[in-house]
């Protein structure tokens, strides 16, 4: 459970929820029942396989829940043991609080500029990359190296030796190149710090977004460029408007979300690179010096955690709402044929 | 690309490749400083302009952080902690996502359905949740702590229910003719066959969990008693004095694991990125 882009599996295993592919086409039990493939010993087959991970849930998910939702009505300070009841008091201080306000900001301001920018960036990179004649493979593994790398790694690569305040650090390096002053102090005030702290996130994700948005143009179908080379319409910018961006489009809502939900999710970049810095908390950064900094406040940040998860959930079932219909039945189709394709042995 | 014949194909074709092979400098270049920084001298690191390369590289750094018993731990405990969680995640993972999807019982329905709620409950912002049920249970700074909260992910669940219901029923059906109950089924049939998919999984699963920070953090980020490697780097980062070539050296060390499987299971990993691909990230 830690907070990162690409695929946070124990980061955060909800990140883009593909929920309503649930009622999708093929979820049919009631079918396979009239089938008769049900065999002696069904039920407790069920349960021995289902238990495991149900039991799992209940226990390591669901009470978690119930039990902060308890805590968030009480005064629980330093210890687990509710003081008293205190009815919504602790919701209302959460929301009012003025750094959580500015870590919103801080938020905003971060998804304004990493968004959009990596977007583009790994869009562009697969543009580049998509159907070139010789060594796609060798970059495309060139650009997806660096998901190797931890938050904390790049983290310390950035501050020590990219941006080092030393005159002798690669960012200052290159600024003295063409002949401005280096920066002493990167991480020390505002427009600086946010080419950190973008940047850095930009380098770890983008060869995963990259990959998304390979894996959309080729699912481009080649007839559609066929016919348009027909009626004249060759390679370049128009064509890339005209046609590849609307056929593009599914998957570009889906990296904006996804890059969305991991920008509000975003913990280890800030807390490495500036653990100090109230002026750049993201709200789970806050969140986290509220519950386990120095007052362990927990009925305070029980609050806190519910209010940031509601508000993710909220986000997913909008992005649910909006993409997931058609998406997800597309998707489902897509994955029963792959499946079929490399499930069987030959 | 289609379509564009001649020397201006050619020429757009050498510009593609310049404008790549500058961008794919420009992403190795951190890696390159890493190394760079680790093998510095110190009069390397207190020079005032850009060293591109050590005159008298000095590896002594690695011996020295290798010889620091927290480090070592941090290590092996990252190593435990991502096997364990990986392996564990899948297993649990594809039974249940198994009986969901092939098992007919009245309960199938509303527990998918408990699953797909679960799934819209991001992992980081309930750290704290999590954290007053590992503290409840005396698990604070423990291995235990770190691992099996995380083992129930109801999106690898989601996965292997969908792969599951794309699985060729032919060869189950074989496999009950020659009388195999369910379980059996799973175990001789289903899972020997779905090793692709679930290694997609694993890689993938691994690589996070290597790398994972917030959770370790907040289970064993102050004690000593479970310390991960990034959790380790991360105090190492923020403290007082820096060890510049030690920190470099550890990094690149805690970087080994991950960067052996990215050479060695590539092909897993791009599978398993375009599996989970948008529902997951």
């Amino acid at each position: 459970m830690s907070t990162t882009t690409p695929r946070r599996a124990h980061d955060a295993p909800g990140g883009g929820a593909p929920g309503r592919q649930a009622g999708g086409p093929s979820s049919r039990p009631p079918a396979g029942r009239r089938a008769g493939t049900a065999l002696p010993g069904a039920r407790r087959a069920f349960w021995i396989l289902v238990t495991p991970f149900f039991a799992g849930l209940a226990v390591f998910s669901v009470l978690p829940i119930l039990w902060s939702a308890y805590l968030s009505f009480t005064e629980a300070r330093g210890s687990l043991t509710p003081v008293r009841f205190v009815g919504i008091d602790n919701y209302l201080r959460f929301l009012s609080d003025q750094a959580f306000l500015q870590s919103l900001g801080t938020f905003a301001v971060f998804a304004l500029f990493i968004v959009p920018v990596t977007m583009f960036a790994s869009l562009g990179l697969a543009l580049l990359l998509h159907e070139l004649p010789a060594a796609q493979a060798l970059l495309r593994s060139v650009f997806f190296l660096p998901l190797a790398c931890s938050y904390v790694v790049a983290s310390l690569i950035w501050k020590l030796g990219l941006f080092s305040g030393l005159p002798s650090g690669v960012a200052n390096t290159l600024l003295s190149v063409v002949g401005l002053d280096p920066i002493s102090t990167w991480l020390a005030q505002s427009p600086q710090w946010w080419v950190v702290l973008v940047s850095v996130r930009l380098w770890l994700q983008i060869g995963f977004y990259m990959l998304l948005f390979l894996a959309g143009l080729q699912r481009i179908p080649k007839t559609i460029y066929e016919a348009a080379a027909i009626d004249g319409l060759s390679a370049g910018p128009r064509r890339f408007v005209s046609l590849t961006w609307p056929q593009l489009r599914p998957t570009v809502a889906a990296v904006l979300l996804l890059l969305l939900v991991a920008a509000f999710q975003a913990f280890d970049e800030f807390i490495n690179l500036l653990p100090l810095n109230p002026d750049t908390r993201p709200p789970l950064v806050y969140l986290y010096r509220v519950a386990l900094g120095g007052d362990r406040d927990f009925g305070l940040g029980s609050a806190g955690s519910l209010i940031l998860t509601a508000i993710m959930v909220v986000v997913a079932l909008g992005q649910n709402y909006f993409f997931g219909f058609a998406a997800a039945e597309d998707r489902t189709k897509r994955r029963s044929r792959r499946a079929r394709r490399t499930g069987a042995p030959s | 690309m289609t379509g564009v014949r001649g020397p201006a194909a050619g020429a757009l074709l050498a510009l593609r490749y310049a404008v790549l092979a500058v961008l794919a400098a420009l992403f190795v270049l951190p890696f390159y400083i890493m190394v760079k920084t680790a093998v510095s001298a110190p009069q390397d690191i207190a020079s005032p302009t850009f060293v591109l390369w050590p005159s008298e590289p000095d590896w002594g750094a690695f011996g020295r952080v290798l010889e620091d018993p927290s480090f070592t731990t941090a290590l092996i405990t990252s190593s435990l902690m991502a096997v364990s969680m990986t392996v564990g995640q899948i297993v649990v993972a594809a039974m249940a996502g198994y009986a969901l999807a092939r098992i007919p019982h009245r309960f199938s329905q509303p527990l998918f359905a408990l699953t797909v709620l679960m799934l819209l409950i991001p992992g980081a912002t309930t750290f704290l949740p999590n954290f007053i049920i590992v503290a409840r249970l005396g698990w604070v700074d423990s291995l235990q702590g770190l691992v099996v909260p995380t083992l129930f992910s109801a999106f690898n669940v989601f996965l292997f229910r969908q792969f599951f219901l794309a699985f060729p029923k032919e060869l189950e059906e074989a496999g009950k003719l020659d009388g195999l109950g369910h379980l059996g089924v799973f175990v001789r049939i289903v899972v020997p066959n779905s090793l692709a998919f679930a290694s997609a999984l694993t890689v993938l699963g691994f690589v996070a969990a290597w790398n994972a920070f917030l959770w370790p953090l907040v289970v064993a980020g102050s004690g000593s008693g479970a310390l991960t490697v990034q959790v380790y780097l991360s105090q190492f980062l923020t403290a007082q004095t820096f060890d510049y070539t030690g920190l470099f050296a550890a990094a690149l060390l805690s970087l080994v694991p991950v960067l052996l499987v990215f050479v060695v299971l590539q092909r897993w990993l791009v599978r398993g990125v375009a599996e989970t691909g948008l529902g997951g990230a």
